[in-house]
């Protein structure tokens, strides 16, 4: 089981390699939203401090719902998706490896990054670890999450923008607990609440997602 | 398998459904009329004036009754879903799809009648407060569902996609409505809400839950009146 | 072996076959043939639990597939229209990957020899025209000599005549060792079926 998981997570990661380009757009992506908003809401310092952690979260939601549309979209158009469905593991193992893959392509450069768009946002560098635990913690649960609504939208015209309708409303609570995990800290108080739930919604997702996405696959694939 | 069992299964067949569903609406339609009727009376009428928001605060009487029949509604969908899916009846899936537009409309009628509210009381026509941002991402649950069912061709799979969006929704409801709570007493303070209710006088509570009663009358013979639809365009 | 009982299928809102039943044994050949359009496919994905069928089951040995699900899958090989490769890797990775998928390891010697079989280089896939695609996603056939029932749609469809002689003796020894193979085709072959079912009718 553990084996079949192990084998589509480093297909997963080899196919991305060899696709570095596709994987660094929508890194730029995610670095191109956050510069637009000093340009649009002017750059007085104070407040772009203050918006620093709603922004880099927006941005980072975005980022993920981008390359969600493409998780399975790539297998079901060569036909590997039914051999996923074929799989000698249990589908909800296989959803889990793929969704855990997106996040190692998708999410975890978000984290690495973040520190250097809070720089240029000026933010305090005390909040600098909480913004990347928060991260840490909610972008795999968008992951997780979003490769539902990619599952459920496979193959269907108008899939991407459909995809954001679905999953962004399912996306709130991270959101707010990400972005206000950061806003506490700032304000001096403790974000170790907020930092808990993401971490409490890290968990449930982790355990409930695998099925549902395994659900929509079969669902989508008939 | 008992006489009892059997004898749903048996009104789990679109054809059985189709009349039942006819008389059901009919009567249903007539008890939703005579409740708004009355509704609208006490809340317009008899309920007294309030002493903090004057005349303006009688628009309660359709936000809130709206927002309790959207949120209502929107487990019921998904109650539905769930039957159709562990089930496979066709049926069900039916009355989840024929709830979701009543849903919506309710959803949008408790944001419009909400902004109503806020206009007079607060000077604003859209406040973030915690219950009318929970309200407009339903409206996007909603929306959602809708759309799904909307862009897949094939029937069977545009039903079951709907139906487990519908269940995942469910489950994130709860926890969406708490995270715009926490987020609305972080950014506004624990002030007062834009839509907290003047504190109840008993007319006030027994007219708000008339006009619950007459939205959900209401919602049941629409959502009746579609089924019987999907049931013809589905022959 | 393998068993459908009372097998309908509705697509698109047409009714494709009706009351399909058939028996399989090991050492069966089984040939679904039919025009475009009639089914051919469908019933195959049924056949593997891709598809749930409008009515019927389909069951191996005495248990439905719907309640096996990775034991049953873990039983058959199902190569269908599509190539079901990965176009950036090399055909010795897909069919690697393939395998450990499946559920079972195979040495780099074994990929060798299966690509050797079919005549493929170590490229990426992309690289390689459409027979030579047909060929790697086929070329799993040779490792999958353990599993039981094949399923294959259109295993001849893209061929050249060597290619498609090599997936012949493949069948007829896969079939010789006791395994059962349910194939459909719109080509007429030289492999001899056991049973023929023929959709059109």
């Amino acid at each position: 089981m553990l084996e079949a998981a192990r084998c589509i997570v480093v297909r997963d990661l080899l196919v991305a390699w060899r696709r570095r380009s596709d994987v660094a757009t929508a890194l730029l992506f995610f670095v191109i939203v956050t510069s637009l908003f000093p340009l649009g809401i002017g750059a007085e310092p104070d407040l772009l401090r203050s918006i620093a952690p709603g922004v880099i979260w927006v941005a980072a939601l975005l980022s993920c719902l981008l390359s969600l549309g493409r998780l399975f979209a790539a297998d079901h158009a060569d036909g590997t998706l039914e051999q996923l469905l074929l799989g000698s593991a249990p589908l909800g193992v296989i959803a889990a490896a793929k969704a855990l893959a997106h996040w190692l392509v998708a999410g975890l450069p978000l984290v690495l990054i973040a520190p250097l768009i809070a720089l240029q946002y000026d933010l305090p560098a005390p909040l600098y670890p909480v913004l990347a635990l928060s991260l840490l913690l909610g972008t795999p649960v968008l992951s997780l999450i979003g490769a539902i609504g990619a599952a459920l939208t496979l193959g269907l015209r108008g899939g991407g923008v459909l995809l954001s309708l679905l999953v962004l409303p399912l996306f709130v609570p991270v959101l707010i607990m990400g972005a206000g995990s950061v806003d506490m800290a700032a304000a001096g108080l403790a974000p170790d609440g907020q930092l808990l739930l993401l971490g409490a919604l890290l968990i449930v997702a982790a355990a409930f997602a695998p099925w549902a996405i395994a659900a929509a696959l079969r669902i989508s694939a008939e | 398998m008992t006489a009892q069992s059997v004898k749903w299964f048996w009104y789990a067949s679109p054809q059985t459904f189709y009349p039942v569903a006819g008389v059901i609406a009919r009567w249903c339609g007539a008890a939703a009329a005579v409740l708004c009727a009355a509704g609208l009376y006490i809340g317009f009428f008899v309920a007294p004036t309030d002493a903090q928001q004057g005349e303006a605060y009688r628009i309660i009487f359709i936000h809130v009754p709206a927002a309790w029949m959207s949120m209502f509604i929107y487990v019921v969908m998904a109650v539905w879903a769930a039957i159709g899916l562990a089930f496979n009846t066709r049926l069900s899936h039916m009355m989840a799809s024929a709830l979701a537009p009543t849903g919506a409309l309710l959803t949008f009628i408790a944001l419009w009648t909400g902004s109503f509210w806020g206009r007079p009381t607060w000077g604003t026509w859209w406040a973030w407060d915690a219950r009318l941002t929970s309200e407009l991402i339903l409206l996007f649950l909603y929306l959602g569902f809708m759309a799904l069912q909307a862009a897949i061709d094939d029937r069977r799979r545009a039903e079951r996609a709907g139906a487990l969006l519908a269940i995942v929704g469910v489950v994130n409801v709860p926890i969406i409505y708490y995270s715009v709570q926490w987020w609305n007493t972080l950014h506004q303070g624990a002030s007062v809400s834009l839509t907290r209710a003047p504190s109840m006088a008993a007319t006030m509570l027994t007219g708000m839950l008339i006009m619950a009663l007459a939205f959900w009358m209401y919602s049941i013979a629409v959502t009746l009146v579609r089924v019987r639809c999907l049931i013809l365009e589905n022959q | 072996m393998l068993e459908a009982v009372d097998l309908a299928c509705e697509r698109g809102g047409r009714s494709l076959f009706r009351r399909l039943s058939f028996a399989l044994r090991g050492g069966e050949l089984l040939r679904v043939a039919g025009p475009n359009g009639s089914g051919k496919t469908s019933l195959l994905r049924i056949l593997c639990g891709l598809l749930s069928p409008t009515a019927g089951a389909v069951r191996w040995e005495g248990t439905e597939i719907r309640r096996l699900r990775e034991e049953y899958s873990k039983q058959l090989v199902y190569i269908g229209h599509a190539a079901a490769v990965k176009d950036d890797l090399t055909a010795a990775e897909n069919v690697r990957i393939t395998c450990m998928l499946a559920g079972h390891r195979v040495s780099p010697r074994q990929i060798q020899q299966a690509l050797d079989a079919f005549e493929l280089a170590d490229l990426p896939v992309k690289r390689l025209s459409q027979g030579q695609r047909r060929r790697a996603a086929l070329a799993r056939l040779l490792l999958s000599q353990s599993l039981p029932l094949w399923l294959l749609d259109e295993p001849y469809a893209a061929l050249d005549a060597a290619a498609g002689r090599l997936v012949e003796e493949l069948i007829d020894g896969h079939v010789a060792r006791g395994g059962a193979v349910v194939f459909t085709t719109h080509q007429d072959t030289r492999v001899r079926a056991s049973r023929v079912i023929d959709l059109d009718a």
